[in-house]
Order: structure tokens, then sequence, then C-alpha cells
């Protein structure tokens, strides 16, 4: 079966023990995680998590089944129709030579300088990851000294 | 009430109805041991030889009463020694709370003295486990860990509870268990269903543990006798479905039946019915049942389409499903049926030597004769648990008590234990091999201890010989470390120091005098058999692992 990436919403309880329990029942089944962002939502009880996995459609809906029976597992959704966002931190080298075009390529992106040195510059973008993934590829020529990246956060269309 | 924790976990038993628990003391149950102590008329406390035993037992309580099983051990090893016990009941499925202690919650996570995190390690082995650091939420979170054990698909439960905890005070006012109602089965699931069966010539049902665990056997016979289909239970189904009815066919998987293999393939509809499909038995799952359809009933959805890729799935509690479904079924008359239970696909040939003439399976035979098929057969792991599975014909759920999922050699002793004292009216018996009878004979002074009447059948060829059997056939006869002739255990002296009567079997005329001596004994005490057999016996029939579930085995040539 064709294996692509899909988005899961994964609603849990907000307790310390949880992200273990996630994580391990990922390694152990041997599912892949392409990234993973948790944090509290509107509810102090419940976090959200986000996970991105490469699957077929078969170890989806095993991915589903697995997960709702965790006990701190609330719901599960495979986001189809979402607006889906990450947010990179990046630090890139800022020669005097590359300065000008570093700061053209942040304006087209509209990527926020967070915070300059002399040789360096770190930038801040937000967006869907696709535009991430082509901001950084317009970065690499001036060398990528060290980056974050937030893993996708996503929430589905009313 | 104002009461102490400990006198909150007691009490939290008590409403559940557990009067029985297993456990072994330590410093960090003290303050629980001590409420033990004082509640000791009303709950009763079986100390084994080891924790592992005391996990082993609480699991085969459970599985022989179907009530959630209670064990209890200190923090640190007294919390690891369950590991093996909680996997054991986690792969299947049987509810059990363990109920660890730990150290005081300003002690945790700075590397105390036998300290452990416990709800750590057993994450991957337990359906859900708690910690609770707030006596507050004592109470409520081991009425939670009943109802989590005991509900849905069943399994393993651990509350770990700081010496603190147990320690503090706080008020208890007791609660009625709430019993979950049965999730809806979904319409459209049921009437898919319906429809293949209505238009099945040939359907086959194939049973497993879910059966059991659901309480359905009932439900069972009678959708077996609606539909007029064949029935082959799994390793976990033993005795789901009456082995003396007509309509049974014997086990099907890696060491089934000829016929059940037979009627695999030539099936038109496979129902499976609380099963989960586990590799032992559909072998190569690409040709599994190919000529077939599949409808697959189980509480548990994500075992749908995991191992095998089925059409038709419901998801319910299968009690509820089958009594459903029969309802509906318009009696079927299916001429294919009567066919395969009346044809003879002959025996597996079994070789044995002159020197040792008694075959385990003619001892497990005269065992099933003489105990008229009412017995609870515990079983170790290897030979001794597929003979006991394929010649003592199992009449009822609870009667086959037997690590399928995990495996795990040493489980036999403890659970026959456990299962013995949840129904004191059975015959116990436990299946052993020599192998796996030295694991964890440690338990055979519980059963002195507590004088619990059990029967401890050790055949002994004095090999591991079901990992000899795989040497035999997949590598060249290689015979590496499972030969165990240096062993020279003598089994009467072995006994006698634990105050055991012990009784050899070595000729075929020993078999029937010395199983009745021992069913006698075994109305008020232990007693233990040593069964000497040929250590070339194999269990036949056998699929090898991976291979399609066709032509088993069914003789092997030793000379070759």
């Amino acid at each position: 079966m064709h294996e692509q990436e899909y988005v899961l919403s994964v609603k849990v309880s907000n307790n310390n023990g949880v992200l273990p329990r996630v994580g391990g029942l990922f390694a152990r089944r041997g599912y892949s995680i392409k990234s993973l962002n948790a944090a509290e939502t509107e509810e102090p009880d419940i976090s959200r998590l986000t996970i991105v996995v490469s699957a077929d459609l078969r170890i989806l809906e095993q991915i589903k089944n697995q997960l709702m029976k965790l006990y701190d597992v609330h719901e599960v959704k495979i986001l189809t129709d979402a607006v889906t966002r990450e947010h990179i931190l990046i630090r890139a080298g800022n020669s005097v030579e590359d300065r000008h075009k570093i700061s053209e390529i942040a304006n087209l992106y509209r990527a926020k300088p967070v915070d300059i040195a002399a040789d360096s510059i770190m930038l801040e973008l937000t967006g869907e990851p696709a535009k991430i993934d082509s901001f950084l590829n317009l970065l690499k020529p001036f060398g990528i000294i060290k980056m974050v990246r937030s893993g996708i956060t996503a929430l589905e269309r009313d | 009430m104002l009461l102490s924790g400990s006198d909150i976990i007691v009490e939290c038993l008590l409403e559940q109805g557990a009067d029985t628990v297993f456990g072994y003391p330590g410093g960090a149950v003290l303050n629980i041991y001590d409420s033990l102590y004082k509640y000791s008329d009303k709950i009763r406390h079986i100390i084994t030889a080891h924790e592992q035993g005391a996990c082993h037992a609480a699991d085969g309580f459970a599985r022989a009463t179907g009530k959630t099983g209670v064990v209890i051990a200190t923090s640190g090893p007294g919390a690891t020694n369950l590991t093996t016990g909680l996997a054991t009941a986690y792969m299947d499925s049987i509810p059990l709370v363990a109920i660890t202690g730990n150290v005081s919650t300003n002690l945790l996570g700075l590397d105390s003295f036998q300290e452990v995190d416990i709800t750590g390690v057993t994450m991957p082995i337990t359906k859900h486990n708690f910690i609770v650091k707030d006596i507050a939420e004592l109470a409520d979170t081991l009425r939670l860990a009943f109802d989590i054990a005991g509900s849905g698909r069943k399994g393993p439960v651990l509350v770990d509870i700081p010496k603190d905890i147990t320690a503090a005070k706080f008020e208890y006012a007791p609660m009625k268990p709430i019993g979950q109602a049965p999730a809806k089965i979904d319409e459209d699931e049921l009437n898919t269903a319906l429809e293949l069966i209505e238009h099945s010539e040939k359907p086959y049902i194939y049973a497993g543990g879910g059966v059991i665990s659901a309480n359905a056997e009932g439900e069972l016979k009678t959708f077996a006798e609606l539909c007029d289909a064949p029935v082959s239970c799994s390793l976990m189904g033993q005795g789901a479905y009456d082995q003396t009815d007509r309509r049974y066919i014997g086990m099907l998987g890696m060491h089934g039946t000829v016929k059940a293999a037979a009627v695999l393939n030539s099936c038109d509809l496979f129902i499976g019915v609380g099963t989960r499909f586990s590799d032992r038995v559909i072998g190569d799952p690409t040709v599994f049942g190919k000529n077939a359809k599949f409808i697959h009933i189980d509480i548990d959805p994500a075992e749908f389409n995991k191992n095998v890729d089925v059409g038709c799935t419901v998801k319910g509690d299968v009690k509820e499903v089958l009594k459903t479904l029969c309802a509906k079924i318009t009696r079927k008359k299916c001429p294919w049926t009567n066919e395969v239970i009346s044809k003879n696909f002959g025996e597996p040939v079994q070789k044995g030597t002159d020197a040792l003439p008694v075959t385990p399976q003619a001892v497990i035979t005269k065992l099933d004769e003489l105990t008229n098929g009412n017995a609870v057969i515990a079983t170790e792991v290897g030979q001794n648990q597929m003979w006991a599975a394929q010649y003592y014909k199992f009449k009822e759920p609870r009667s086959f008590i037997s690590s399928g999922g995990l495996g795990t050699m040493g489980f036999g002793l403890g659970a026959a234990l456990g299962a013995k004292i949840g129904r004191p009216d059975k015959t116990v018996v436990n299946v052993a091999g020599d192998g796996s009878f030295a694991m964890n004979l440690n338990e055979l002074i519980t059963a002195c201890a507590h004088n619990i009447p059990i029967i401890e059948m050790v055949i002994n060829n004095n090999v591991l010989g079901m990992v000899r059997q795989w040497q035999r056939l997949f590598y060249n006869k290689h015979f590496s470390q499972t030969t165990l002739d240096a062993r020279h255990i003598n089994y009467a002296k072995l006994g006698e120091a634990f105050g055991i009567q012990t009784f050899v079997i070595e000729k075929n005329e020993d078999i029937e005098p010395v199983l009745k001596k021992a069913l006698e004994i075994s109305k008020s005490a232990p007693v233990m058999i040593e069964v000497r057999v040929d250590r070339d016996i194999n269990v036949l029939p056998m699929i090898p692992a991976g291979k399609p579930v066709v032509d088993p085995i069914t003789e092997i040539d030793l000379e070759v």
C-alpha cells in the first residue's frame, strides 16, 4: 500500500505520563513519527498532540486504533482539511557580502530577524511546512549554523 | 470516616469483592501489610515464595474464576519481579490489579533504596498504570484500576503507591463498583455479517479466549448450531466450546489438528470470534484461509486487519454480538459440515522407545478419562502445554490455564495454585515439563505452606523438548543447551523436602494407579507426579512458523 504523511490531532489527558505512553506505543510497534507537537488546550486538563506520521492506510488505521486503546487518549482525528502551521528559528551566517541577500530572502518570506550578531543572524518564520522548507533551501547556501523547527501544529477547518 | 491510606486500600479491595490477594511483604508495603493484619478476617492473603509466583497465582485465580486477580508487592525488586507476570496477563487479556509500594514521595526520583520507576517499566505490559501521589486520589484511583482491568478487552493495571501515602489519613466513604454497559454494536456491521452467514455454504467458526473472557460459551454453542458449522478453538479458547461435542474439530494452528487445517482451506466463510489471529495460528498471513471470506468479531478494533486482512468486522462484546446474531440468523443446513466432521483425517505418528514406553499423550488421555474432563488443567510452556491442549478434552471455559501469548515458562505452578484457591471445588493439575518446573519450583513451598491441594505433574524427558524439536527439524540436530542430563534431579526427594508426596510413572502399568492415587491425595494435600518419558517424542501435528496452514507434519523421522 502507498505510504504518505498524515497529520493526526490527538486529545490526551494533561499529565506527565502521557508523552512516554504515546511515544512508547509508536516506538514498540514501529510506527514512524515525522514530528510531534504537544501543548495545552483551552481545557487545562487536556493537551493536544499534533503528530505527523508516515504510513499506509492500513497502518494509519492501526495507529488510530492503538492510540484509542491508551486510557489517557480521548480522541484521535486524522486531519484532511486543516490549517497547518510550523514555526522555525534559524541562525544563519551573516557575512558582510551575504547580508543583503539574506535580508532580501527574509523580506520575501516575511521572516523576522530576532537576534543579530556580528557574523550571524537569527530569523523567525511561521508558515505552512512547505513554505518553511523552501525558505530553508534558499538560506542553505549562506550556511545554517543552528535551527529548530516546532513540528506541525494544525486545527481542522469548520 | 478518617482512615489511613493502607486501610483505604483494603477497604477498596473489599468494595470490589476481592477477598483473596496474593503477594509478598517488604519495606514499602509495611503499612499495607499492617492493614492486612487488621483486616485478616475479611481478606485472605497468600504469601508465595517469590513475587513472580504471586503474580501468576493472581492471574490463575482470575482465569479460573473470571474475577479480577489482585497481587501486592513491595517497591524496587518486588515490583520488577512482577513484570513477567504482568506481561503474561497483558498478552492474554487477563484482568489483574497489581498494587506496588514505592518509596515516600519526598524520596521519589532520588535513586532511593529499593526505588524503581515501576510505572515507567510496566507501561508497555499493562493496560494502564498509575502512581498515586496524593491521598485524596487513592480510593478513586483504585476503583478506576479495577474498572479498567475488568472492562472492554481486559488486562492488568498497576497502581504504585508511595509509602507516605499509605501512612497518611484521609476521609473514606465506601462506594459500590459501577459496571459499564456494553458498547453499542454497529447495525451495518451486523447486517454485513448476517448476509455473509446467510450466503455461506461452508461456514467455519474459530473461537478464541475472548469467548471465555466474555462468558459467551452458551451463545457460541447456539451460534454454531444455527450456522450449522464446525468449530475450532485457539489455544486460549480451549474450553470455550465443549470438545466432546460432534462439531468440535480440534485446535487450529501450529499444533492444531489435520482436520482443522483441512477445514480452514475448504471453508467458504471463516468466522473468528474473540480472537486476535495470532502468528502461531495463521502461519503465512498471505494465504491464511485464502478460499474463504472472513468475519471477525472482537471487542478490540485494534485487532481488526492487524495480522490478517478481513473484510467484515463486528466490534463489540462477544456475548452481545453473538446474542444479537443468533436472534437474527435463519437456521442453516450445511451438508459440507456433516461431511467434514465425520471424515477421518488420521492420527499423527508418535514414536517412543522401549526403554521409556510411557507417552505423555497416554498420560493426559488417562487423566482426562479419570477426571471426566472436569479438572482445571494449568500448564507450563512448551511440549507439555501442547500435549495438555491436544489430549485433554475440555468441556467448559476457565478449565485450561495457560500462558498463550507470552509463552511464559514457569507460569503454570503459580497459576495452578491461584486457580485452586479460586476454585477449591475443582481438581487442579499443573502439567509441567522438567525445564519449566525447574524455573519456578519454589512455589511448591506455597502449595505446602498453605496446603493448596494441586497435582504437579512433571513430564520429565530430561530435555527442553520443544526447543529440541525445533533443533531437530531446523538446526541440523544441533541440540545446543537443551539436553538436561547433567541435572540428576531426584523428584521424590525434592518432593519430600517440601513435604509433598511424589510418585513416578515410568511403565504403562503405572499410569492408572498412580493417577488414581494422586487424584485421591489431591482431595486434601498437594501431590507431585514425575512422568518419565522419551526425549524424542515430538508435538504433532506441526506447521512450521510462518508457513501456510496446509498439510501439517504428522510424522518426524528420528533416524534421518
